[in-house]
């Protein structure tokens, strides 16, 4: 989630030198208004938002959910023994074994452990879930930052096409990308762009609303009466009063990513075999659940944990950012 | 910036001859979907260096929008002007490629608007802001830029204003802000300075100290100042010449001493009537009847004709030229003459 972040500017490393102050500082919490630091030093948007998230059990949750999810796809060895990818951990003699005291999970149809599965699988959920956002972010920001400031036939032009992609139902439109190039390229990249191509205007859209708002308003107008180009509106006056609702949609945005990767995998066009997906794991173990729910269940939830981590983590980001729903 | 030649932009400090920037039978309208709004028809007025011009009209007579043209900030569409012409140094600015125009736009030409709140970017501190100035049209690095904020800071008088660079605009009183407003747009020593309306959204006390400072940096920096504003209060100390504007015309052009001791129209004559004043407490304050005019659909003749207490039967069909009256005066009155004579109803 670093990516959004950068163009703000200068704003922000006030921002992150003013965490530390604040922390100590009992300012009183007043809604909707701003704070003085500790030290007389100003509050912004930033520094109030990230104040009020501190006191959110919501956010703190879901971001050390976060946190856990993130150690787990760097360091995955530092929860499990097993490796996945070596074909002598499985053992079809065990297959469907249930829980035992070395494998807490199970096996699964292939006599795999299971847990080991799980905490490995988390690595593509991450990296796709969190790429998936950044490009998303970026493409439908540009496109939107600019359509809403130029408006007229730019904007008229990128809204239409914009339209043709909302047209598509997500799912289809990714399946159908996701198959057509099946094989031509890495599998995993593959999702990443199919999710990509139908996401972004999303983020478009969201943005060209902020900015149509944020232009009418008389500091851009003074800016340009002071001499301030088009770029110059666009990335230090425009973006940076835009980028809050864009940064709300992108965490929340993040969980459906990864659910719809799992959703592609389970399909057969996402991730594909021998790497390991939530999604493929899901699949594999559907034929026969009945039998054996665990190795269904056990990826399922951690799925559903991790998409609700980050929708969690958007809401109360959302929150903080726009003080008119306090 | 590519495309701008330099010998397209007005020679700086050129020769003295002809006013700084002269406004010529400009006219403005807005396409809307009710009809085309004349919002400025024909205006013409000058300014010189170290000269003060006060625009004077109510809401919608066209001042503004006469402002925005010259910045060139207007939005086209639904603006379009359609005649006119903006000489700067003997420039016509309409003329000039944007680029050219955005190089005028801060550094020769600057303005500052009423609401210094909405005008200053919330998500930045002043410091940022005034130093961007220096940053982007001077390419100095941040710390220059912002040690010139601290100064310029102390120019418009700021208290503290090494400590308050940091600060957000939120956290400055309407007065610091309006100094801040102003530090911003003098930072690049322009040679014209538009001010539109910049004391109306504070307090009387601190309008005085506005206008003073901003009578002290023309002093110091001879630059010419357009003050546009409603307030006949506000222009009486600070102003040379008084351009009164109704319906997206000039109807008065005098020197500020004339017009106060005997205006030369109707509207002029009625604003200054609808000053209260201490020796006449008791009695009803006199006001203009009638409501201003609707820019879609103005009155035949002359603009002013179902408001003024001097109409006669031509006023309603032929609209009254802008009659000289001196070399320094000029009415848009057929009965000029009966105004300047009259007794004060």
């Amino acid at each position: 989630m670093s990516n959004p972040t950068p163009p703000v500017g200068p704003g922000l490393p006030e921002t992150q030198t003013m965490v530390s102050d604040t922390v100590t500082a009992p300012a009183p919490h007043r809604q909707g208004k701003h704070k003085q630091a500790k030290g007389g030093k100003p509050a912004s948007l930033w520094t109030d938002a990230w104040y009020d998230l501190r006191r959110r059990p919501m956010f703190i949750l879901s971001v050390v959910i976060i946190l856990i999810l993130l150690v787990m796809s760097f360091w995955p060895q530092l929860f499990t023994s097993v490796d996945p990818f070596n074909a002598r951990t499985c053992d079809l003699s065990t297959a469907r074994q249930g829980p035992s005291a070395g494998h807490l999970f199970g096996r699964d149809n292939l006599g795999c452990d299971v847990y080991a599965r799980t905490i490995y699988g988390a690595r593509n959920s991450i990296v796709i879930g969190v790429l998936t956002t950044i490009i998303t972010t970026l493409v439908g920001g540009l496109f939107g930052i600019v359509a809403g400031y130029k408006s007229g036939l730019v904007d008229s032009v990128s809204s239409r096409l914009t339209e043709v992609f909302f047209a598509i139902p997500p799912i289809l439109g990714a399946l159908l990308i996701a198959a057509t190039f099946r094989g031509r390229a890495n599998s995993i990249l593959l999702v990443i762009i199919a999710l990509a191509v139908l996401g972004w205007p999303m983020t478009y859209r969201i943005m060209r609303a902020a900015v149509i708002t944020a232009k009418s308003q008389d500091f851009v107008v003074a800016a340009r009466a002071l001499g301030a180009g088009a770029g110059r509106i666009m990335f230090r006056h425009l973006l940076p009063n835009s980028v809050a609702p864009v940064i709300v949609v992108a965490t929340i945005n993040l969980g459906g990513f990864i659910a719809a990767e799992a959703a592609l995998s389970f399909l057969g066009v996402g991730v594909l075999s021998p790497d390991i997906s939530w999604g493929l794991m899901i699949a594999d173990a559907r034929d026969r659940f009945l039998e054996a729910p665990l190795p269904l269940i056990f990826p399922a939830v951690f799925l559903c944990v991790t998409v609700l981590a980050f929708i969690m983590m958007g809401d109360a980001v959302r929150d903080a950012l726009d003080p008119k729903l306090r | 910036m590519t495309k701008t030649t330099p010998d397209a932009l007005p020679a700086e400090g050129g020769p003295g001859d002809g006013p700084l920037l002269a406004v010529d039978n400009l006219h403005v309208e807005f396409q809307t979907r009710a009809g085309v709004v004349r919002a400025v028809n024909g205006v013409s007025y000058t300014v010189g260096a170290g000269e003060t011009l006060a625009v004077l009209g109510e809401s919608g007579s066209g001042k503004s929008v006469t402002a925005q043209a010259i910045m060139g900030i207007l939005d086209m569409p639904p603006a379009v002007i359609p005649k006119g012409e903006i000489r700067f140094r003997g420039t016509d600015l309409l003329k000039l490629s944007e680029d050219a125009r955005t190089q005028v736009r801060g550094q020769r030409i600057a303005m500052i608007f009423q609401d210094a709140l909405s005008a200053l970017n919330p998500v930045f501190t002043v410091g940022w802001q005034i130093s961007e100035m220096f940053r982007v049209h001077r390419g100095m690095s941040k710390a220059d830029g912002m040690k010139k904020a601290v100064e310029l800071m102390d120019r418009v008088r700021i208290p503290a204003a090494r400590q308050r660079v940091h600060d957000y605009p939120h956290q400055f009183s309407g007065g610091m802000r309006q100094r801040i407003m102003i530090a911003m747009s003098i930072a690049l020593d322009p040679e014209v300075l538009i001010a539109d309306e910049p004391t109306t959204a504070l307090d009387v006390t601190v309008q005085a100290q506005i206008m003073e400072l901003l009578a002290d940096l023309q002093r110091e920096s001879q630059m010419g100042l357009i003050l546009i504003t409603h307030d006949l209060g506000v222009v009486a100390d600070v102003a040379d010449k008084i351009a009164v504007m109704y319906a997206g015309r000039i109807v008065e052009n005098a020197p500020v001493y004339d017009i106060y001791k005997a205006p030369a129209h109707p509207y002029t004559k009625g604003l200054l009537d609808s000053i209260p004043r201490v020796d006449l407490k008791g009695q009803e304050l006199y006001a203009i009847k009638g409501l201003p005019p609707n820019l879609l659909d103005l009155p035949s003749g002359c603009s002013f004709n179902p408001r003024c207490p001097y109409r006669q039967d031509n006023c309603v069909t032929d609209a009254p030229p802008l009659y000289e009256i001196s070399g320094v005066r000029s009415s848009a009155c057929h009965y000029w003459r009966e105004v300047l004579d009259g007794e004060r109803q």
